[in-house]
């Protein structure tokens, strides 16, 4: 840690004093995301909680440029400026689609599985906060089984949460990739990585979210950490195929032990509903879904 | 400002630029804010650059990466992540208002 | 030297979109405006056309593409028809507000419920609160002219245009087109210059959220509220309406070719029973005029060849002396009358003219139109004006709708 800290691009691409919540694992997230992608670089939004942190007329507080659009067509938003790019002889310049998990588990996912089906060259990124977080934290089907939002107030979430990066693996994508912000240097890393490739990428963000998911501000890396740490999150990448693990995921992996699922969910309070029930179901999926990356590893 | 002193807007269309502030001065936000105690600091101690977890781990990224480590309280949302994760626990939250001794 | 060929009006349009050379076209197949969509990929893989072509997943994506490849500076083309134009309201209204000049053909088409293939115009008038400018050929020839004076239009004031074309009417029958030199198409139109910024060397993030109200900025400028920034929008459309008039004005004097500009009309010189209409309804308006006139009945035609930006003035002046006016549409405001008698009806208020407008609604999901049935509901509603009881509500033209049976 001590020596990689210092090989981090030491700007900041994020002016001090934006909008997002005190503790937002998507600052974090993004903040090394952008110092991995540097200037020559074009985002795309939705509405979301990106598009608050991106700060309102006749300011913002981001120095990369952005491009807001409409909720369900950031995917396609970012085909257009790749394609326009192209038609001006610009297309060195890194393109980015960046959307929270409503954006792209519910509402964009036609344009999101269009673009990758033609191969678009750009980077498609995920934060998953579970959660429509920017309109209330009403539900998605990024929000995993048992928690209370605000439209299952009362019954907790019934559904099991959406594995995304499984329905983007089914695009053939030269490169997919699973971060925290909890673990930043593995993130800048792999987005570095991703910047040097061509064609689809896609980069899920677990990204932590205090009011959301009813936890101290205090608290956003250690939640992200228990996060890996009971396996809910692995730290993957896929290239041309190939499973990887990465960081704290892979050092597990290779001799650690997980933690229970319960020691993550017992932190937050949009868990405090959880049946016994949808917690063993929750257990035997990650222990599951362990073993598979296991193999796939492996060979 | 006064309103007839100020320049119209010629933008045919929300073109934002960057800027400082774009929340106001989000220091305001604190309940608590964040105290280091420099003779427990790493980098301080060591005197050369070392940890600075704190500055890895800001989401608003107003830790500088200085001997001694210095906060922009400006911009600090307090959120007390630093606090949480320094190792040495030379970070103390404290309400604001209160001295920091 | 001319170049006159059969073209049908899908065909026409290619041609135009082919000499107009945009660097990013997104389009989705739909009926009736597929073999458009078809001929351009043709181009592009032929390499006809050099241009990014993106075949996208659905409508709403084809729009999203041309806005955010307009915004980063390339010139962009789509086209679409009823159920699809629907499908992609919302970034029709993020287009005119992002100022970006799109330019998109929408073949007419009926929308569902029920399901329709057939020609009519209400996807696209359920459109004209959206910002776009809007026009409506009257044949082939109209189709590619009014493509190339489209570009120029938008691109000069920054608003998305609209050049409408009734489906299988026009999208499916051959008719001769004279094509325009390719050189003299490229003096006619200045390459596109975004006043959007997406670059790296300046960076922006652009269209955030605005206030209900003003704020200054740091440098001293008083930074629009939402609706200032969306008056610029209404302040660009009074400018489109002399702009759109220098454009045809230009063109007929480098090509040769008049389609009027805002309005057209026939045999207007004192007509008293005055048809009005938008697209090919209004050209067989023009048969159901000479009908007429044979009959005695002095009739004629104001045909609106752009719908938004509306031309109340030309609509007023081409009143003059009216006795009567029969405004036909394929659609209708469902609850109240069709959108281009309302409109029409608005600009004559404004003068003093106090004329009876009967709203016709005609052709809807494709019935057919022919000038015999217009000419002889000219005359029934000539007879009725004379006997002094003229019927205004509304006449849904060939359409049985029970009213006349017998109890």
């Amino acid at each position: 840690m001590q020596n990689n800290i210092f090989k981090i691009n030491e700007t900041e691409y994020i002016l001090p004093g934006s909008r997002a919540c005190q503790g937002c694992g998507l600052t974090l997230a993004y903040r090394y995301m952008l110092k991995a992608l540097r200037e020559n670089t074009v985002l795309t939004i939705p509405a979301s909680c990106l598009c608050v942190l991106h700060g309102l007329y006749p300011i913002t507080p981001v120095t990369v440029p952005c491009l807001n659009t409409t909720f369900a067509s950031t995917a396609a938003s970012a085909s257009g400026i790749a394609a326009g790019l192209a038609a001006m002889n610009k297309s060195d310049i890194t393109v980015v689609a960046m959307a929270g998990d409503g954006s792209t588990y519910d509402m964009g996912i036609q344009a999101l599985s269009g673009a990758a089906e033609r191969n678009t060259d750009f980077i498609y990124v995920c934060y998953d906060n579970e959660g429509y977080m920017n309109t209330g934290t009403q539900r998605s089907s990024a929000t995993p089984m048992g928690a209370l939002t605000s439209t299952t107030p009362i019954l907790t979430k019934e559904h099991t949460k959406k594995d995304f990066v499984r329905i983007m693996e089914a695009h053939e994508l030269p490169y997919l990739a699973t971060t925290s912000p909890s673990y930043p240097i593995d993130l800048y890393d792999k987005f570095v990585k991703a910047k040097r490739i061509k064609g689809t990428r896609y980069m899920h963000i677990y990204s932590p979210c205090p009011p959301g998911w009813l936890f101290n501000t205090k608290d956003t890396i250690r939640i992200g950490q228990l996060a890996v740490e009971t396996g809910i999150v692995v730290l993957f990448e896929i290239e041309d195929g190939k499973f990887r693990f990465t960081g704290r995921s892979k050092t597990l992996a290779e001799r650690g032990k997980r933690q229970p699922v319960v020691n993550y969910v017992s932190r937050q309070g949009r868990f405090r509903r959880m049946s016994i029930e949808q917690l063993n179901r929750l257990q035997a999926w990650v222990d599951s879904r362990w073993a598979d990356y296991l193999d796939r590893a492996e060979s | 400002m006064e309103q007839k002193s100020l320049k119209k807007d010629r933008n045919v269309s929300a073109l934002c630029v960057p800027a400082k502030g774009e929340a106001g001065r989000t220091g305001d936000w604190r309940d608590l804010k964040p105290v280091i105690d420099h003779t427990k600091c790493i980098p301080s101690v060591k005197n050369r650059p070392a940890c600075y977890l704190c500055w890895l781990y800001c989401p608003e990224g107003v830790v500088k990466m200085t001997i001694p480590v210095e906060i922009d309280m400006d911009y600090c949302k307090g959120c007390g992540i630093c606090a949480e994760e320094c190792p040495p626990n030379a970070i103390r939250m404290v309400r604001e208002g209160e001295s920091d001794g | 030297m001319a170049d006159v060929r059969i073209l049908t009006g899908n065909e026409a349009a290619a041609m135009g979109v082919k000499l107009c050379r945009p660097g990013v076209v997104a389009a989705y197949p739909i009926t009736p405006q597929s073999q458009l969509a078809e001929i351009l990929s043709r181009y592009v893989e032929g390499g006809e056309m050099r241009a990014e072509y993106v075949r996208v997943e659905g409508e709403h994506s084809a729009l999203t593409v041309c806005i955010s490849a307009s915004t980063v500076g390339a010139r962009t083309f789509t086209a679409t028809s009823s159920n699809g134009l629907l499908y992609m309201h919302e970034q029709l209204h993020w287009a005119a507000g992002s100022r970006l000049p799109v330019v998109m053909c929408v073949v007419n088409r009926g929308v569902g419920a029920p399901w329709s293939i057939f020609n009519d115009q209400q996807d696209s008038l359920a459109q004209r609160d959206t910002g776009w400018i809007q026009f409506y050929c009257r044949n082939n020839q109209e189709i590619i002219d009014t493509l190339i004076q489209a570009y120029r239009i938008a691109e000069s004031l920054y608003i998305p245009v609209m050049v409408c074309y009734d489906g299988f009417v026009l999208s499916h029958t051959m008719m001769p087109v004279d094509i325009p030199d390719g050189d003299m198409v490229r003096g006619f139109l200045p390459p596109y210059k975004a006043h959007t910024i997406l670059s790296p060397e300046a960076p922006r993030t652009i269209n955030s959220v605005l206030f209900p109200w003003r704020r200054p900025d740091p440098e001293g400028v008083l930074r629009d509220g939402y609706m200032e920034m969306r008056y610029k929008l209404e302040a660009a459309m009074k400018k489109a309406l002399p702009a759109i008039q220098e454009a045809n004005d230009d063109f007929a004097r480098i090509f040769g070719r008049d389609h009027g500009g805002l309005i057209w009309t026939y045999r207007s010189e004192g007509a008293e029973l005055l048809f009005s209409g938008i697209g090919s309804i209004a050209n067989e308006a023009t048969v159901a005029a000479d009908l007429l006139r044979d009959e005695g009945i002095p009739a004629g035609v104001l045909g609106v060849r752009v719908y938004r930006p509306f031309p109340r003035q030309r609509v007023i002046e081409a009143t003059q002396g009216a006795r009567a006016v029969m405004v036909l549409q394929k659609g209708t405001s469902y609850g109240y009358e069709g959108c281009l008698t309302s409109d029409f009806k608005a600009s004559l208020y404004e003068s003093t003219l106090r004329v009876p407008v009967v709203d016709v609604v005609a052709g809807l999901g494709g019935r057919d139109v022919k000038a015999r049935e217009i000419a002889d509901a000219g005359k029934r509603a000539w007879k009725e004006l004379e006997e002094g009881k003229l019927k205004t509500h509304s006449l849904w033209l060939n359409c049985y709708t029970g009213e006349d049976d017998a109890e």
